[in-house]
């Protein structure tokens, strides 16, 4: 593997019609390499356009997206970021083994790869089951098991925490804390913007555009506010009244 | 493009059509029940002495129109659904090419087009009795072909589609002008020139055309061309389904 000390993920200057919408005008941002990133804001704000465009599946009207120092969505990084796209995206009718066994050799992952990645979200008692017969919250992480598979350095995970119980999505926290801990970078959206406290950094989208980049302390600073949901209340205000203004 | 990733995908589209009785079922019997209906509608016609049993010059043709129609509908509604089912934009951000996926369909539905026109074969032959003057293996070759042909423009057809019941729709634009132009009504050389013309441009009529020759003749010695024919209408089907999956998307 390369070595490449840049950020693991920059993007400059994106722009992306989606029909006849201009979803994102301008975008530029840096996530540093390790980082548990959160991408937050509420739906329709362009998160999983932003998400798609870094993974190369969307068609982009201009801009320059670099992931671990090369072409955004390019043949060499796609065994090296994992994705998951907002709705569960498996195979239905085949179970979670027979799932992550498909993908594994799509990367080339090693044979004990799936049951690895079975223990890791906690679905090794379902694994044999159809798709079909799990819950949502079962379904869920089979897809974001899916993304596991190979051990990608990048991460890009498109609200994999929605709609889980807080159990569960405490879990899953953890098990992304730990992958970052182990040198992955993650980015991770929501809309529910309290699992700000969970991440890193924050990156808070509106309107295609980026609201804010930094900490979470950083945040709170800056906007007075005494939670995360109340910050980006001030920073929406503070836009309005700016573009107000202009 | 990669055997190892057309292979896992062939692997994993029969392992999902294993699963689905329904399409199993349409797979296997519906041609054999549709084949034993036609059969039944000639039992009480008369046979002049002398002439061949209306079911032995109808049927053959016949033989070759359903495994092209089963194929087509499941193979384009199955590619659609992995379209829908976002599995389809998964394997476009993973290192899977896109030839792996189209030959990875085409492979596993071109093996079970392969147990299909067998089946229709066989129960032709050995059960309604039908009475095949030319070689049995050049019709089987020929109606595994169809239905191999039916997988491929699915695979091209289901690109063009958003939706599933656009996916249906295609049938009729895509399949049954082949079907009114095959010379199955009518003898293509006895149609209007220009539309003989256009039936030379369908691949149906070539697949028609070696049954209809075999028929009435005791060797495969000239549905050569046809052969070569209908492979290229079923390669070019199956780049043409390369070519309109996309990486990226709106
Ligand atoms: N296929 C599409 N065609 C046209 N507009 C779209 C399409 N998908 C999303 N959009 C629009 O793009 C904007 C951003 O959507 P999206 O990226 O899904 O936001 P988020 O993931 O933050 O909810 C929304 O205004 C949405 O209506
Ligand atoms: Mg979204």
């Amino acid at each position: 593997m390369e070595k490449f000390d840049g950020p693991a993920i920059s993007v400059a200057g994106l722009r992306v019609i989606r029909g006849k919408n201009l979803v994102i005008p301008d975008l530029s941002l840096e996530v540093p390499r390790g980082a548990l990133v959160g991408l937050l804001g509420p739906s329709g704000s362009g998160k999983s356009t932003l998400m798609r465009s870094i993974v190369g599946s969307q068609i982009i009207a201009g801009g320059d997206i670099t992931v671990l120092g090369l072409p955004g969505g390019t043949a060499p990084l796609r065994h090296r970021v994992g994705y998951v796209t907002q709705a569960p995206s498996v195979y239905m009718d085949l179970s979670a083994r027979e799932n992550l066994r498909y993908f594994a050799s799509l990367v080339n992952a090693p044979k004990t790869d799936p049951q690895r990645v079975l223990d890791t979200v906690g679905l090794a008692d379902c694994a044999d089951r159809p798709v079909t017969t799990l819950s949502g919250g079962q379904l869920t992480r089979v897809s974001l098991a899916v993304a596991l598979v190979g051990k990608p350095e990048v991460l890009i995970l498109d609200e994999p925490t929605v709609g889980l119980d807080p159990i569960l999505r405490r879990n899953l926290w953890a098990m992304f804390r730990r992958l970052a801990k182990e040198g992955a970078t993650l980015m991770v959206s929501s809309h529910v913007m309290d699992e700000a406290t969970r991440c890193d950094r924050l990156l808070i989208m509106r309107g295609g555009g980026i609201l804010f980049d930094g900490t979470l302390s950083e945040l709170l600073k800056q906007t007075k506010a005494k939670d995360a949901d109340d910050a980006f209340l001030a920073l929406a205000d503070a836009a309005d009244a700016r573009e107000a203004a202009a | 493009m990669s055997i190892q990733l057309t292979g896992a995908t062939a692997l994993r589209v029969l392992t999902q059509l294993r699963r689905d009785r329904r399409t199993i079922a349409l797979i296997t019997f519906v041609p054999l029940i549709l084949l034993t209906l036609l059969w039944a509608m000639f039992l009480d016609v008369p046979v002049m002495p002398g002439h061949e049993a209306p079911f032995n010059s109808v049927g053959p043709g016949i033989m070759g129109l359903f495994p092209l129609f089963i194929m087509f509908l499941i193979t384009s509604v199955t590619t659609l659904r992995e379209r829908q089912g976002g599995t389809m934009e998964r394997l476009m951000a993973s290192p899977i090419g896109r030839a792996d996926v189209v030959f990875g369909y085409a492979c596993a539905f071109g093996l079970v087009a392969v147990l299909q026109g067998t089946l229709v074969v066989v129960y032709s032959i050995w059960v309604l009795g039908l009475n095949f003057a030319g070689p049995v293996w050049a019709l089987l070759l020929i109606i595994v072909l169809d239905a191999i042909l039916g997988t491929a423009l699915g695979l091209a057809a289901s690109s063009l589609a958003r939706t599933e019941f656009q996916a249906l729709q295609m049938f009729p634009a895509v399949i049954v002008p082949q079907l009114l132009l095959s010379g199955i009504a009518i003898e293509r050389d006895q149609m209007p020139q220009v539309l003989e013309w256009i039936s030379d441009a369908l691949p149906l009529s070539y697949a028609i055309d070696a049954i209809h020759y075999l028929t009435e003749n005791q060797s495969a010695s000239e549905i050569w061309s046809q052969v070569v024919i209908l492979l290229a209408f079923i390669v070019g089907a199956l780049i043409l389904g390369v070519a309109t999956l996309r990486r990226r998307t709106d």
